[in-house]
């Protein structure tokens, strides 16, 4: 039997421990994943130990503590804190969600923290989205009306259409449902992925545009499509509460109906 | 110094920011056909229009008859009168055409009956001159901003506009008084990039972090603002800070003003719907400044809800479950995530919160930064727009929803002013070493600070100084002291500690940086409001307690030089744009 080995560099090490010194009655440990492609090192998880009695709600809390009084090289996404800009998606005690959302009170012992899966790692908890933002750009996100002469009057839409758009047009593109799915790890460069079908259904589903039979017919291919096998991780892991599979599953009932 | 490789690059236009604003003006320069470039320190879609719930206001009149002259008084009226009515003329206006622009771009608005743009009431915004509740504000539920944003983002790779994403701007290269491009720092490679070009479009958003408390996302740290005043120009208003009426206590998430144009109400700890005495007509849905004001006597006079009696409540649990669920989704998540909160049983939690900033950089209605040399004169090749601008369309106080309509009627005034200016194609000004350096040295120093003050540290102590010396209540005495601390953080940057020295994603740096931006609009705000020595919209002093046309009918005007910060005024401009409507004379206001 063939035997594989991972190549030196994937190898992840223990790293620093940092003591606390605030004399807390109430740590907690937190362990985080970090690389730091400038120093040639192999990643290592860092432990922090976090006063959790000083310490806000959520994972993100825990994150500003540690590099505002701890270690500031930290290197994590953030911007809006409250659940829309989808900046801090990461791995969080092995469910990927929003670090500005997720209250630490849920999970127990240790955590842990890590990039999202099976993203190239840019820096500590930065992973690389080009490639789905790529496929993002690939599924023509806008509207597709005849502009001519009808330019200063607004589309109707009834409210009926109107609400076919929920549950869709609601993504923050976090990448959590994406870098979840088994199916994306394997074939990312390929399959689109839950984030991106999503969207794709979300301008398919949109009684105002005028390309539908065009767009399903771009995403009506083996790998951009039918990777997806229904595995549900994508539903499972949306920060929003959003449907991914059940898009992908709408879209696929359209092609084998139309 | 470190020598340090640079990239060049050569653009008819460099928009500097990708929030709704700079996309706007994006998608106008590429449909234009000029060569534009759009830095952004964050990819599009995490830029902080996504956060606005609310609405963007037009008078289109789908719910009942609305004119564009009744949406330009109530934006007079809610600027306290120090907007230029040249320019709320041209934003009102213009407005009803750029919000159907939107919905055909593809902004997935909620509907009405007929199928139109649905339209909800807001606070200041009314009917027929101050009489009676207009319907104006464009929603999308409550995720407005959110559904503006990422259509503007479809919209700029439909047009191929270029981006340049997760680059930090460093500085606006300048020479003779007129821009010629900017520098910026690539996250993700550690490059140096010099960008030239004919007009560079500053669209970097607001400083709310400048506070402790604000509903700002962490990256609204002002950077534009900041290359402004390095660059040896002025800022304008800056002491007019928008606090909004409803953010979460304790947390500062916002909550849109819409729940109150839903039918939501402020109820003290009484029990007393208190709006009623302070606004006897608008109520609830009086303009921000007036609410926050009114909360915070309640709060200050023990009629606060809680064990510490130190905030009010939100209710929406008498609106119909129906209602809430289709046109106040998000909020209902953000009260549960946030304040343990189910918002058809319980009030929220609420207390006025920094939001916004009506200051920034003086501009007229094309966009086109404006400075003060005898009087007013524009800066070649420099523009800005949305929260970074101060056109001034908002003066004393932002109406709720006006925030939306700024950035796309401005983005697209500003693209249509630079294919006016600019020639396609023509050749590039050379840039001096001497000026990139300038700016690199800048750079490394502050990237080789070895002192022992963590930036942390530095950071909070403006931000509590700000939030203490500088709230909605101002007086002689707080803002006299504000003046002094607020030069202690600035002079603790000497012994500022940069402990990642690496050029890859270093965040460490970047949030030093930005805290070297944000002290210097600390400074300019606190000292702007010193020297107001009268009450208007949100800049409430206790000891100037009424407007004072007479000697403050004008913007503030304020210059960086090191710790020092100089102060001039203009006169607020008192024309309209055109004949369509006329000059609307101050008054007292009242609502």
């Amino acid at each position: 039997m063939a035997q594989f080995s991972l190549p030196q560099n994937s190898k992840i090490e223990v790293g620093n421990y940092f003591k606390d010194k605030t004399n807390s009655k109430n740590l907690r440990k937190i362990n985080v994943y970090r690389w730091d492609p400038s120093t040639g090192k192999n990643p290592r998880i860092d432990t922090f130990e976090v006063d959790m009695d000083n310490c806000g709600p959520k994972v993100l809390d825990i994150l500003f503590k540690i590099k505002n009084e701890i270690d500031p090289s930290l290197t994590f996404r953030r911007s809006c804190a409250h659940g829309v800009c989808g900046s801090c998606a990461m791995n969080i005690d092995g469910v990927n969600g929003l670090a500005c959302i997720k209250s630490h009170s849920d999970t127990n012992g240790d955590l842990n923290i890590y990039p999202l899966p099976h993203l190239r790692v840019v820096k500590d908890l930065i992973g690389d989205l080009t490639t789905l933002y790529k496929q993002y750009e690939s599924i023509q996100p806008w509207l597709k009306v005849d502009q001519t002469g009808q330019e200063k009057t607004e589309l109707k839409q009834s409210q009926k259409d109107r609400e076919k758009l929920d549950g869709y047009y609601e993504c923050i593109l976090c990448a959590c449902c994406s870098t979840s799915c088994p199916s994306y790890w394997w074939n990312g460069d390929k399959y689109l992925g839950p984030a991106v079908l999503l969207q794709a259904y979300r301008w398919i589903n949109d009684s105002r545009d005028g390309d539908k039979k065009e767009r399903l017919k771009k995403v009506a291919d083996e790998l951009k499509l039918y990777r997806c096998h229904t595995i549900m991780n994508c539903t499972n892991s949306c920060p929003k509460g959003l449907n991914p599979a059940k898009a992908i599953g709408s879209i696929k009932k359209m092609l084998a109906t139309s | 110094m470190n020598a340090y490789k640079i990239i060049d690059h050569e653009y008819d236009v460099v928009v500097l920011g990708a929030g709704g604003s700079g996309l706007r003006a994006a998608v106008g320069l590429s449909e234009a056909g000029l060569k534009t470039a759009c830095i952004s320190k964050v990819f599009p879609t995490r830029s902080h229009t996504s956060a606005a719930q609310g609405g963007i206001s037009a008078a289109l009149g789908n719910m009942g008859e609305d004119d564009w002259r009744w949406h330009m008084y109530d934006t007079v009226k809610g600027s306290d009168w120090l907007g230029d009515q040249d320019a709320i003329e041209y934003l009102c206006k213009e407005a009803p055409r750029a919000v159907v622009e939107l919905e055909r771009y593809g902004v997935p608005f909620s509907r009405t009956d007929d199928g139109k743009i649905y339209q909800r009431p807001f606070g200041g915004m009314t009917k027929n001159y101050g009489n009676g509740t207009a319907q104006r504000t464009c929603a999308a539920a409550d995720r407005t901003g959110h559904a503006i944003l990422h259509t503007l983002y479809g919209q700029a790779l439909k047009q191929n506009t270029e981006f340049f994403i997760e680059y930090f701007a460093l500085d606006l290269i300048m020479k003779n008084g007129e821009c010629k491009g900017v520098i910026a720092w690539n996250l993700t490679d550690g490059t140096i990039h010099r960008f030239r070009s004919h007009i560079t479009i500053i669209a970097t958003g607001g400083y709310g972090k400048v506070y402790y408390s604000a509903t700002s996302a962490h990256t609204c740290t002002g950077d534009g603002n900041a290359m402004v005043l390095r660059a040896g120009l002025p800022l304008q208003d800056m002491e007019f800070v928008q606090f909004h009426p409803t953010g979460i206590y304790g947390v500062g998430c916002l909550i849109t003003e819409g729940v109150r144009g839903e039918g939501g109400f402020l109820v003290n700890g009484k029990g007393e719907r208190f709006m009623e005495r302070y606004a006897p007509n608008a109520k609830d849905l009086a303009s921000r400044d007036v609410v926050s004001r009114s909360m915070e006597m309640e709060i200050n006079e023990g009629r606060g809800v809680g064990k510490n009696k130190d905030h009010i409540n939100l209710h929406l649990d008498h609106i119909d479950k129906k209602v809430i669920d289709e046109r106040l989704p998000g909020i209902s998540e953000a009260a549960k995530t946030f304040a343990n909160v189910d918002v058809s049983k319980e009030p929220i939690p609420v207390v006025p919160t920094v939001h916004y900033n009506m200051g920034g950089i003086p501009t007229n209605y094309k966009a086109e930064v404006l400075t003060l040399n005898g009087s007013e004169k524009t800066v070649p090749g420099l523009m800005a727009i949305g929260e970074a601008a101060c056109v001034s369309v908002h003066g004393a106080n932002r109406l709720g929803s006006n925030s939306l309509i700024d950035l796309v009627v401005f983005g697209r005034a500003a693209a249509k002013r630079a294919a006016e200016i600019i020639k396609p194609g023509s050749p590039h000004e050379e840039v001096s070493k001497s000026e990139t350096d300038k700016c690199l040295q800048r750079f490394d120093k502050i990237r080789n600070s070895d002192g022992s003050t963590k930036t942390s540290e530095l950071r909070l102590q403006m931000q509590k100084t700000m939030q203490s010396k500088c709230a909605v209540f101002r007086t002689e005495k707080t803002l006299k002291e504000g003046v002094d601390q607020i030069r202690a953080p600035y002079e603790g940057m000497s012994d500022i500690s940069v402990k990642d020295k690496s050029l890859l994603f270093n965040t460490d740096l970047v949030e030093t940086l930005e805290f070297e931006n944000l002290i210097s609009q600390a400074l300019t705000t606190m000292d702007s409001a010193y020297n107001r020595k009268e009450s208007r919209g949100a800049h409430a002093r206790e000891d100037f307690a009424k407007r004072d046309d007479k000697n403050f009918m004008k913007h503030t005007l304020a210059w960086q030089n090191g710790k020092k910060v100089e102060i001039k005024y203009r006169d607020v401009h008192s024309r309209t744009l055109t004949n369509d409507v006329q000059y609307f004379p101050p008054k007292e206001r009242v609502y």
